[in-house]
């Protein structure tokens, strides 16, 4: 009984609509938190901040943002990194051609440049839905890379479109070690969870999940369509741009437009597929998911081929991830439609109950 | 003028390809209600295991009905691992697992066959009709005069055989709603075995189109890619919507890679090619905006 909540008694409205309304889930909250900021900054070593942990908590805020637009408003997308690519290039341009401009105002610069793009390619959601929609949103995937790769002037004349970005520097703190770019990501990543966590529980949320589950009632209800859908395309891509422009800047330091592929939307998509559609928490658990088979790949294969004495090279390698990839999606659409983070949920009925079976 | 027809004729003649992979997303969605994406997958995988039966001493047609035969055992597979499991999940859910199908598929495939680009020779040669040559002083190629027939067969073929037969009737049910099909007596598990069989079929013959012409490569998986937008113009339940949306789509990215570019060169400079990676599709979303179900899809009315 370790998720016990008998006795805590809500006397207060405020008590009771607070984001985590059980103390264990406070405390686990806190904890969690304190390990992301004291415990792993003083602990883990450059591999782990720059190859695990960083690009983590990047595409948590990716998921995070497609997430909100398929899991919450319904509205499926493949373009996710078609707009994590407008984030990195627009964090760029306004760091390169305003003079003085403070790294920080440039990532919510890139993530509104990326949310008036989102709603540009959220119009036709207006007048189609479901897969019609995902292809439309196929366009602005190969449009957008297109574009940063023909226009010299968005990567200020680069001839192939790759972009170096500055090192992060704010308040004349230069943010050059893997450590500290990571405390700044978190920072970053830990605030929008936060506001994503309470934007889907408030109005705003309510709207989109009706949008979600039947759009025609929704409108009947008195739900603005138009409204609903066009601002979650908007949060949505804020959320993407802001990843791509910490991609650009926080993780990898430069960037091509061909990285923003197709791949990476359905990687994205995996993410929030195995994680849980529709799950702030999923986003998370998802990204980790993801992020881990191929390194947990590249470990075991090896060690398999020499135990079974199999052939072995860099192409089964990428084979096999395909096909685990594949295989992992339709197992979990399959039995967990909901994700890892119904897997957490379930947990926590058992701790409720735990140490008696009902 | 010529110049003009030529891109032109050119361009209908690979919207034809296009149409041929449309094709098989056309039957899949009619008949099951789930858009495949993995059916580019299956294109390469059609492709490669054909070169690879051949490569093993098989004459042609023997490695064609075998490599037929390794298409319907995926379809079967499909359906008795996936499909089965997830009756009843709404479609989109569907369309993700095809998704993960077709990462499965890209993988599996040079796992069996190997990964280099091959050749393909199936009698037939890219080059030009020397009396059209003669006579119009044009360019086409016997190759896709060839294709658009077999295309425009199969096309005849499917269509009478969803309208007119029982079994097209049972597939147009299923699509229509699984459990009410179920609940008729239709058996569902044949019937999406079925499917998947002749998807494979079509798969397997724009496969050995596009593999005799540009190699059986892994970018055979992107003709799905360039079926999604002829889809879309088409409507995604009509079969002559493939073949329409297909010389559309053919024929506008080749005109516009070739007319679009130099304009855009002269107001901004620089080189602006490769139109034609996203040309269809803005021109498929602009026609979406004015014609929600595509030109011969049909009209859908929500209810509540």
């Amino acid at each position: 009984m370790i998720y016990r909540e008998t006795g805590q008694f809500k006397t207060s409205y405020a008590a009771d609509q607070q984001i985590f309304p059980i103390r264990q889930d406070r405390i686990g909250i806190g904890i969690l938190l304190a390990l992301a900021f004291v415990v792993v900054p003083l602990t883990a070593g450059n591999y782990w901040f720059n190859a695990i942990l960083i690009p983590f908590l990047i595409f948590s805020l990716a998921a995070l943002g497609l997430n909100i637009l398929t899991g919450y408003a319904g509205q499926l997308s493949l373009g996710s990194a078609a707009f994590m690519a407008v984030g990195a290039y627009a964090a760029y341009n306004f760091q390169v051609r305003i003079e003085g401009m403070p790294v920080l105002l440039s990532f919510i610069l890139a993530g509104l440049t990326a949310a008036g793009v989102g709603i540009l390619f959220g119009l036709p959601s207006l007048r189609i839905k479901g897969f019609y929609l995902a292809v439309a949103t196929l366009a602005a995937q190969f449009f957008i890379v297109w574009c940063l790769t023909k226009f010299p002037y968005l990567s200020n004349n680069s001839a192939s479109g790759v972009i170096s970005v500055p090192n992060v520097e704010i308040l004349g703190f230069t943010f050059d070690t893997p450590q500290s770019r990571y405390l700044l990501v978190l920072t970053i990543v830990a605030l929008l969870a936060l506001a994503a966590k309470n934007m889907v529980r408030s109005t705003t949320g309510r709207a989109w999940m009706a949008v979600r589950d039947m759009d025609v009632a929704a409108e009947v209800i008195g739900i603005r369509l138009m409204r609903t859908k066009l601002l979650a395309f908007a949060v949505s891509s804020f959320y993407c741009g802001v990843a791509g422009a910490l991609y650009a800047f926080c993780y990898l330091g430069s960037v091509e437009p061909d990285g923003f592929s197709l791949d990476l939307s359905f990687k994205i998509l995996f993410m929030i597929i195995v994680g849980g559609v529709g799950s702030i928490l999923g986003s998370f658990l998802g990204a980790a998911f993801i992020l881990l088979v191929p390194i947990f790949l590249d470990i075991v294969l090896p060690w398999l081929s020499a135990l079974l004495h199999l052939p072995f090279d860099g192409a089964t390698v990428s084979h096999i991830q395909l096909m685990v990839f594949g295989a992992l999606i339709m197992f979990f659409l399959i039995v967990e439609p909901h994700g890892l983070a119904r897997l957490w949920q379930i947990g926590k009925e058992k701790l409720r109950l735990w140490p008696f079976p009902h | 003028m010529q110049f003009f027809l030529e891109v032109l004729i050119g361009g209908l003649l690979s919207g034809v390809m296009y149409s041929l992979v449309a094709l098989g997303f056309v039957l899949i969605f009619k008949a099951s209600g789930v858009l495949n994406f993995a059916q580019g997958a299956m294109v390469f995988f059609a492709a490669l295991s054909l070169v690879g039966c051949m490569e093993k001493g098989a004459p042609f047609w023997l490695a064609f009905i075998l490599a037929f035969g390794i298409m319907t055992l995926l379809g079967i597979a499909t359906e008795k691992f996936v499909l089965r499991k997830m009756v009843n999940q709404p479609p989109i859910a569907l369309f993700m697992a095809t998704i993960g199908l077709s990462f499965f598929i890209e993988g599996l495939a040079p796992m069996l066959w190997g990964n280099e680009v091959r050749p393909l020779d199936i009698g037939l040669v890219d080059e030009p009709i020397p009396w059209i040559l003669d006579n119009w002083n044009m360019v086409i190629s016997k190759f896709d005069l060839f294709a658009s027939g077999l295309a425009l067969a199969l096309v005849a073929l499917l269509a009478v055989f969803f309208q007119y037969t029982r079994v097209g009737r049972a597939l147009r049910a299923v699509a229509d709603d699984h459990q009410a099909a179920l609940s008729i007596g239709i058996p569902l598990q044949h019937i999406w075995a079925l499917v998947w069989a002749v998807a494979g079929f079509v798969a397997l013959v724009a496969g050995m189109l596009w593999g005799a012409r540009n190699g059986v490569q892994f970018a055979l998986t992107f003709t799905a890619l360039k079926a999604l937008p002829v889809l879309i113009l088409g409507g995604f339940t009509s079969v002559p919507g493939a073949i329409v949306g297909g010389l559309i789509i053919g024929a506008a990215e080749k005109l516009a890679e070739i007319y679009i570019p130099p304009v855009l060169a002269g107001w901004f400079g620089g080189n602006f090619g490769g139109i034609e990676g996203w040309f269809p599709y803005v021109m498929a979303l602009l026609f979406l905006l004015v014609r929600p179900e595509g030109l011969f899809g049909e009209k859908h009315i929500d209810r509540v």
